[in-house]
């Protein structure tokens, strides 16, 4: 099971409240199908500068491995308020600590809520899907 | 989806599959990069069992094929190979293929997985007042490919009746290989390292395979999936269709002129006139680019020279052989020298590129 004090995309992005910003991430299965569980693949992670304001599943970067290029959506509308740079020089992080240190983006939203976006009893169901 | 007589072997080495062709086809087995660097440094295994392989027979055989592809059938010698192409009319090729010299009266041909079925429909548009047949044998023949440094003293060992330091580049025999007897095997390969490609019973492929990984296994032979082959193809400069040549790119400017014949023993075939013309006046040129910027070529990123845009990358990828991002472009003559500079342009950034020739890995240039 991932982590239930977060929302989740079906594009594998994950949202988490933290006070009055959101902070946004990739699932583990997001990194796993780009780098099929070798860190070394993944090359390229390209984020927003801070000051952008994202729409509702706007593409706000992309993340590249050997032989893949994937969008990152957003999964709430809002202002870039900070950028995890660390990311675009050390990727292994992201399959590290996808939940933690793998955060990429954090975001002032328009709302608060998270509401519209699948809690992680549903984002496995999308998971077993996505297998079968 | 089909699947290969090696499919689940595949699954079983952890491989992770995807589509491709038509068929569900292991991409990669451990890291990408690694498996190009096994392949580099020592040996590595193959399935090729989706690419089609389909037998012509009759006494007009080798007149179709002189016909229908731009290589000189009846000039090549028994036991030889050649590269060529299916051309439309118009030049632009439907599929590019290897053609084997079986007989007086037999060819075999190998094409690409992706558009078998295609080709076959137009072979057979062409074979009216020929005496000739066609057969599919995609379904009861694997084909397996040894490939790297390596790959001559592992396959020898499970070999008898044939010395492999005797075959030549693009020369095949028939050998008895793990006891199965008359076993196609060819020194030919898509990764630009000696290596072999052989053409077995389908049913027996599961037991070649273990048994080629057996003997190798511990100088380090790996099975390798697709997405290794396509960067050691690309390292080698060898073209994909689909990427380098398609409907819309001839041989010539693809730099395959090697492939097409004009001679006029070998009579007309279907695209000479479009592709002798293009010979006569081409507009753009095939080359590679490298770059030292943080992104990776990919198929459809557009090149950028100022504000005019020249060309269109074709295909990319991450080389560890050469330790940089390298790619193939078509670009106006004029640009398509090494040393010239484009800029790869997505999503309104740029990125600078540098023309360098291909290929950009010769193991026997250094």
């Amino acid at each position: 099971m991932r982590p239930d004090d977060r929302k989740y995309l079906e594009s594998h992005e994950w949202a988490k409240l933290d006070s009055d910003t959101v902070i946004i991430g990739i699932t583990d299965f997001a990194v796993e199908q780009l780098s099929h569980g070798n860190e070394d693949d993944l090359v390229y992670c390209d984020l927003p500068e801070v000051g952008r304001q994202l729409e509702m599943g706007e593409t706000f970067g992309e993340i590249e491995s050997v032989k893949a290029v994937g969008d990152l959506n957003s999964p709430v509308a809002g202002e870039v308020v900070e950028v995890n740079s660390e990311i675009e020089e050390h990727l292994e992080v992201l399959a590290q600590d996808p939940w933690g240190k793998g955060w990429l983006i954090r975001i002032k939203p328009l709302t608060k809520s998270l509401d519209h976006l699948l809690d992680a009893a549903r984002y496995e169901k999308v998971l077993a899907e996505a297998r079968t | 989806m089909r699947h290969t007589p090696l499919h689940d072997v595949h699954l079983a080495s952890g491989a992770k599959m995807v589509d491709f062709g038509g068929w569900r086809m292991p991409v990669q087995y451990g890291p990408i990069l690694d498996e190009i660097r096994c392949v580099r440094g020592g040996a590595g295994l193959f399935d090729l069992s989706h690419m089609g392989r389909v037998r012509i027979a009759g006494p007009d055989a080798v007149r179709f094929v002189d016909r229908v592809a731009s290589c000189f059938c009846a000039r090549i010698p028994k036991g030889a190979i050649r590269y060529g192409l299916l051309c439309r009319e118009d030049g632009n090729p439907i599929d590019d293929l290897l053609v084997y010299r079986d007989d007086k009266s037999v060819v075999s041909l190998v094409l690409n997985a992706a558009n078998t079925e295609r080709d076959l429909s137009w072979l057979r548009e062409h074979t009216p007042g020929l005496d000739v047949t066609i057969e599919d044998r995609t379904e009861e023949l694997a084909m397996i490919a040894i490939q790297g440094p390596l790959s001559r003293s592992v396959l020898q060992r499970e070999i008898e009746s044939a010395d492999l330091e005797a075959l030549g580049y693009y020369r095949f025999l028939f050998a008895t290989l793990c006891g199965i007897d008359d076993v196609r095997v060819s020194r030919t390969g898509y990764t630009g390292e000696v290596g072999y490609e052989v053409y077995l019973p389908a049913a027996e492929s599961e037991r070649v395979w273990k048994a080629l990984l057996a003997a190798g296994g511990a100088e380090g032979l790996r099975p390798i999936g697709l997405g290794a082959r396509d960067t050691l193809r690309l390292e080698a400069g060898m073209a994909l269709y689909g990427h380098e040549i398609d409907e819309a790119h001839n041989a010539i400017e693809a730099g395959l002129a090697f492939a097409v014949s004009f001679v006029s023993e070998k009579g007309d075939w279907i695209g000479r006139s479009s592709l002798a013309r293009i010979a006569e006046n081409p507009t753009r040129a095939l080359v590679g680019i490298t770059t030292d910027g943080v992104r990776v070529p990919r198929q459809g990123y557009s090149l950028w020279r100022g504000d005019q845009e020249v060309g269109e990358v074709c295909s990319g990828a991450v080389s560890p052989t050469l330790d940089t991002y390298i790619g193939t472009a078509y670009l106006p003559l004029e640009l398509a020298h090494p040393g010239q500079e484009v800029d790869m342009e997505l999503r309104g950034k740029r990125q600078a590129c540098t023309v360098v020739e291909l290929p950009f890995y010769s193991r026997t240039r250094s």
